[in-house]
């Protein structure tokens, strides 16, 4: 025989899934949420997201390339993926250099600065996120009121979200459970429609993406949490449907809690971790004073990851 | 619900090419290389010198050790020498070379088709007959089957599980065997029965072999005690915890044997040999090996003489492919990749798998992403990156603490990871270091 | 107001103080202050060439210890053995510096590929299933455990041959190298002055057709060299010669009448011409 016989240890056949079809899988999940939020916030919507996943892809690249001097890995699809977290969690009226300056925080600060995928302690998204809320207050917190189809950017008509009425005043007028179950109220752009991310849930429990544990333990414990304190001080509390459905805690339960670098490896570590940000996020929102928690309460968690992989493991066959 | 093991296990492609087809007996070679370790534990010692003149079934190794096995002659001819071989690693070992004349027998041994139902023989008498035989687990693990026969003082077996699991995809050979000698295989398991004293067996059969079942089921309403179970598709069922955890909802304790939960798992095919050992006389000298790929032109599963080359059996099912990269003895998930076809068919073969050099090659690997999926799939509750960043980094304490020696070596955390990150080939060094140094310990 | 936060504030710095001056006190471990000198001397490299997790055990074991026979800091070697001798007012052991070799020649070219290894790049792994690419399973694999493992950065591959290579400047002989090897192919020799060694650089105990087939340069156990060593210094074993380094005087015999050339001499002058002719007359000789 020509060829030499390879030699390898075993197993001798792999099952053929990857890093980017993973990341794919999480980009088509998204597409619902995406297309839903091109609706109610049009133009503003795709300048945002084109510019974030843009501005990520570069920052990426031009850092694996220059700064490490290795060998890119934009084919992963983990830059475009980071991309568009960042741009579902920014409101669809902001300025194209704060979010080049987010995009820089999440992928230079938030991944690049760890060692790359698989190193990051906490969401790179979400870090972007959060630099930019605490940068820049006032842009991120003045959230464009849905306008189907609008040809309008930066120009648009603002409004306060969901949270931010409840936080001042019980008595307001808020949007009804349909138009929080498809998106229409005021929030950043990919976190409106419940619907459309619930679709997108569905579609990565199916292809294996992600398992249950960690979307359902975070909705669970808020739907709970916040339910006894609605039932204590009707008036004080919001209900828990208006909890769930409203702000970022759909996106941040299925999409950011659930990244796979920053959540624990057990699944019982997965629950600990998913009861914690819902606990975390009812308390920011109830007794905070930021209208909104899902980001600070994930990045909370990031950082008690590793804490609970040391002292959750799985469980083991024939354990005590 | 069919009854599977409850942690962890993964459903690779079947790719049964060769099911279905009938046991061919392969012609005999010219010359055997018979190896002197074929089993797990200590090699044989050769019984026989150069020039001897041996019979199909002389006794041309005998056991060297409690945790051995005898070793017969599968030819009958002539010793040209006693000389080392190079074994499917590369390294050297020693083996008998005969030089085949004729096929001439042992007279003790039985050669007839009939069925012998009945044995009055005492469980001793059977175990030491057994013994003689050079019995080995037919699965591949190759443990020398008197000892699992045998349970440490203070053990009792309650019943017999019998593995007909055969979960490695591509593999037929335990298929084949229980469509053509079914019979023979309820009357070993009967035997077995008789020589660990319990009355009841469990024969374990995957869903993906519906007329293996349905065959052992009718025959087993003639058999006392014996029953069928099917069993759900999933990969490593045939490992032993995972068997008895599927069948008898039985978890063996990490570090201890199946007898602690009452269970002795013994392989269809040692079954088959078992019967013939006792009823026939028959020592282990001849097994059912599956010559399969997707590239071989006529995946076959053929009947075999311990010693013979694996290029016969390869030759026999249609000869190499041209694209061939990688020749598997064994099955894809857990068998050995051999460095040539001069390998010799051990009593551990079960299979030969001829993968094309694209399916063979590994995809480059890239950094842990973290996403868990080793950890859902560990057949175990381990944590395979955890402990491949512990061999890799040397902490051997981390990798004890994390169970490490647990790890069966199914290869379910590699196969699945989407970083093509080559898990199981640390873990393997690690829990090979770690069980080193336990046994250290208690010494 | 400005009273009491200056009270509150100084009391708890006092508090504080007072506090962490009763725990030092109580809690202070005598330490020997020589082993700290001791660990002054030392190179700092914690390569566990001792056989010490580090400086500082070995410093704490050389100040234990009632005398230097079996303390050896083979970084430092002789020089700062005598330093560490000083400081303990104990009696200095001298050493020979020693430096690690490479005992195996199988070049690309000379040792051909027979199988293509797929698995994890790491000698440990690769050696516990298979006996290597070629048909030699004693030889080097190439794949740098040695290189991963040496904290001077003094051994690389090369590329063209793929086997490793010590960069003689910048070997300690700390060993841990010889300890990273599953194949024991790179042992500890004496260094000789100038870093001149002699050595057979080869490890395959095969028959001599069986070696020779597997790698043009192994050694086959002819016994020619043996015969040639004024000194005894080599003897043969399992097919395979081996050059003792304790007796070897480098008088450079036994390299030219090796037939696969698998004894080498590094950092020795070349040959003279005529040296080489006779030793070629002598080989013609030997192997007719």
């Amino acid at each position: 025989m020509e060829n030499k016989l390879i030699i390898s240890p075993s197993p001798h056949i792999h099952g053929g899934d990857s890093i980017q079809k993973n990341m794919t899988g999480v980009l088509i999940a998204l597409a619902p949420a995406l297309v839903v939020s091109l609706y109610f916030f049009g133009l503003g919507a795709l300048i945002v997201t084109l510019v974030s996943v843009a501005s990520c892809v570069i920052i990426e690249y031009l850092i694996q390339r220059f700064l490490l001097k290795k060998e890119p890995t934009l084919w992963d699809g983990s830059a475009i993926l980071t991309g568009v977290l960042l741009a579902f969690n920014l409101p669809s009226n902001l300025p194209i250099w704060i979010i080049a300056i987010g995009a820089l925080a999440a992928i230079g600060i938030g991944k690049m600065s760890f060692g790359g995928l698989g190193k990051n302690i906490f969401n790179p998204a979400l870090v972007g996120r959060v630099f930019l809320l605490i940068s820049f207050p006032a842009q991120m917190t003045t959230w464009p009121v849905p306008d189907p189809l609008s040809m309008h950017y930066t120009d648009v008509q603002t409004g306060a979200t969901v949270l931010s009425l409840i936080k001042g005043s019980a008595t307001t007028v808020i949007p009804s459970n349909t138009d929080m179950l498809l998106g229409n109220m005021g929030g950043s752009l990919g976190e409106v429609s419940a619907i459309a991310l619930l679709i997108g849930l569905g579609y990565m429990l199916v292809r294996g993406i992600i398992t249950w544990h960690i979307p359902v333990s975070i909705l669970g414990t808020v739907m709970i949490f916040t339910g006894i304190m609605h039932g204590i001080a009707p008036y004080t509390y919001a209900n828990p449907f208006i909890h769930v459905l409203s702000g970022g805690l759909m996106l941040g339960a299925i999409f950011m809690a659930t990244d796979y670098v920053t959540s624990p490896m057990s699944k019982a570590g997965m629950i600990v971790y998913g009861v914690g940000i819902g606990l975390l996020t009812s308390v920011i929102r109830m007794f905070g004073s930021y209208p909104e928690g899902v980001s600070f309460a994930i990045l909370i968690m990031n950082a008690l990851t590793p804490l609970i992989n040391n002292y959750i493991k799985p469980k083991h066959f024939g354990g005590k | 619900m069919l009854r599977t093991f409850k942690i962890g296990g993964i459903h690779p492609p079947e790719n049964k090419l060769s099911a279905g087809k009938n046991i061919r007996p392969l012609a005999i070679p010219k010359q055997v290389v018979i190896p002197l370790a074929q089993h797990i534990g200590a090699p044989a010692q050769a019984a026989v010198k150069k020039g001897d003149i041996v019979k199909t079934g002389t006794l041309i190794g005998k056991a060297g050790g409690f945790v051995s096995a005898n070793i017969h002659s599968s030819v009958s001819g002539k010793v040209n020498k006693i000389d080392n071989t190079i074994d499917s690693s590369g390294y050297k070992r020693p083996a008998i070379y005969i030089d085949v004349e004729g096929d001439e027998w042992e007279e003790s041994i039985d050669r007839s088709d009939k069925l012998i139902k009945e044995c009055a023989l005492s469980p001793k008498e059977i175990i030491d007959k057994i013994t003689e035989a050079g019995i080995v687990g037919m699965g591949g693990a190759t443990f020398p089957t008197q000892v699992k026969l045998m349970p440490p003082p203070g053990n009792k077996a309650e019943l017999l599980i019998i593995n007909a699991a055969e979960c490695e995809p591509y593999l037929t050979s335990d298929h084949s065997l229980m469509m053509e000698k079914g019979e023979e295989i309820m009357v070993g398991v009967s035997i077995l029965m008789k020589a660990i004293e319990v009355g009841r067996a469990i024969i374990g059969i995957e869903i993906n072999k519906p007329d293996a079942i349905a065959y052992l089921s009718s025959l087993a309403k003639g058999f006392g005690g014996i029953n069928v179970m099917p069993l759900k598709s999933r990969y490593p069922q045939g490992g032993e915890k995972q068997l008895i955890d599927a069948v008898i909802r039985r978890q063996v304790k990490s570090g201890t044997l199946p007898i602690s939960v009452g269970a002795v798992v013994q392989n269809v095919g040692t079954a088959f040999a078992v019967y013939e050992a006792v009823q026939k006389n028959k020592p282990l000298i001849e097994r059912v090996v599956t010559v399969t790929g997707k590239s071989v032109s006529d995946p076959s599963n053929l009947l075999v003489r311990i010693g013979t080359p694996i290029s016969d059996l390869i030759d026999a099912a249609g000869g190499i492919p041209e694209d061939t990269g990688k020749i598997i003895g064994g099955g894809p998930m857990m068998g050995k990749a051999l460095a040539s076809t001069d390998v010799s068919v051990t009593k551990g073969s079960s299979g030969i798998l001829i993968l094309t050099a694209k399916e063979a090659t590994r995809k480059p690997m890239y950094d842990c992403i973290r996403c868990a999926k080793c950890v859902n799939v560990c057949p175990m509750g381990l944590n395979p990156t955890l402990l491949m960043d512990a061999t890799d980094f040397q902490d051997w304490d981390l990798a004890e603490k994390n169970n490490i020696a647990d790890c069966i070596e199914c290869g379910s955390c590699s196969y699945t990871c989407p970083a093509n990150r080559v898990l199981l080939d640390y873990i393997r060094l690690g829990k090979g270091k770690v069980m080193g140094i336990i046994r250290a310990r208690k010494s | 107001m400005i009273l009491i936060a200056i009270i509150s504030l100084g009391g708890i710095g006092i508090a504080g103080a007072g506090l962490l001056y009763a725990a030092s006190k109580k809690f202070e471990v005598y330490e020997d202050p020589r082993i700290a000198q001791v660990q002054e001397v030392l190179p700092a490299a914690n390569c566990g060439g001792c056989g010490y997790p580090g400086c500082s055990a070995f410093a704490d074991a050389c100040v234990k210890a009632d005398a230097l026979d079996n303390l050896l800091c083979p970084v430092g070697g002789s020089d700062v053995m005598s330093k560490v001798a000083t400081i303990l007012g104990r009696e200095a052991i001298s050493s020979d510096p020693m430096i690690a070799v490479v005992r195996c020649g199988g070049t690309c070219e000379a040792r051909p590929r027979i199988n293509q290894y797929d698995g994890a790049k790491n000698c440990a792994i690769a050696s516990s299933l298979y006996g290597g690419e070629t048909g030699c399973s004693y030889g080097c694999l190439g794949y740098g455990d040695c290189v991963a493992t040496c904290p001077f950065d003094a051994i690389h591959i090369n590329q063209e041959t793929m086997l490793p290579e010590v960069i003689d400047e910048k070997c300690t002989a700390c060993g841990a190298c010889v300890k990273a090897c599953p194949k024991t192919i790179i042992e500890l020799r004496k260094r000789g002055p100038k870093s001149r060694r002699i050595y057979v650089s080869c490890v395959n105990k095969d028959k001599g057709g069986i070696a020779r087939k597997a790698c043009a340069n192994a050694c086959i156990g002819c016994s020619t060299c043996q015969k040639e060593c004024p000194f005894e210094a080599i003897t043969l074993e399992n097919n395979l010669a081996y050059i003792d380094h304790t007796k070897c005087r480098l008088c450079r015999k036994c390299v030219p009448v090796c037939p696969t050339n698998a004894i080498l001499e590094p950092n020795f002058p070349p040959r003279k011409e005529k040296v080489a002719e006779e030793s070629k007359e002598n080989k013609e000789e030997t192997t007719k």
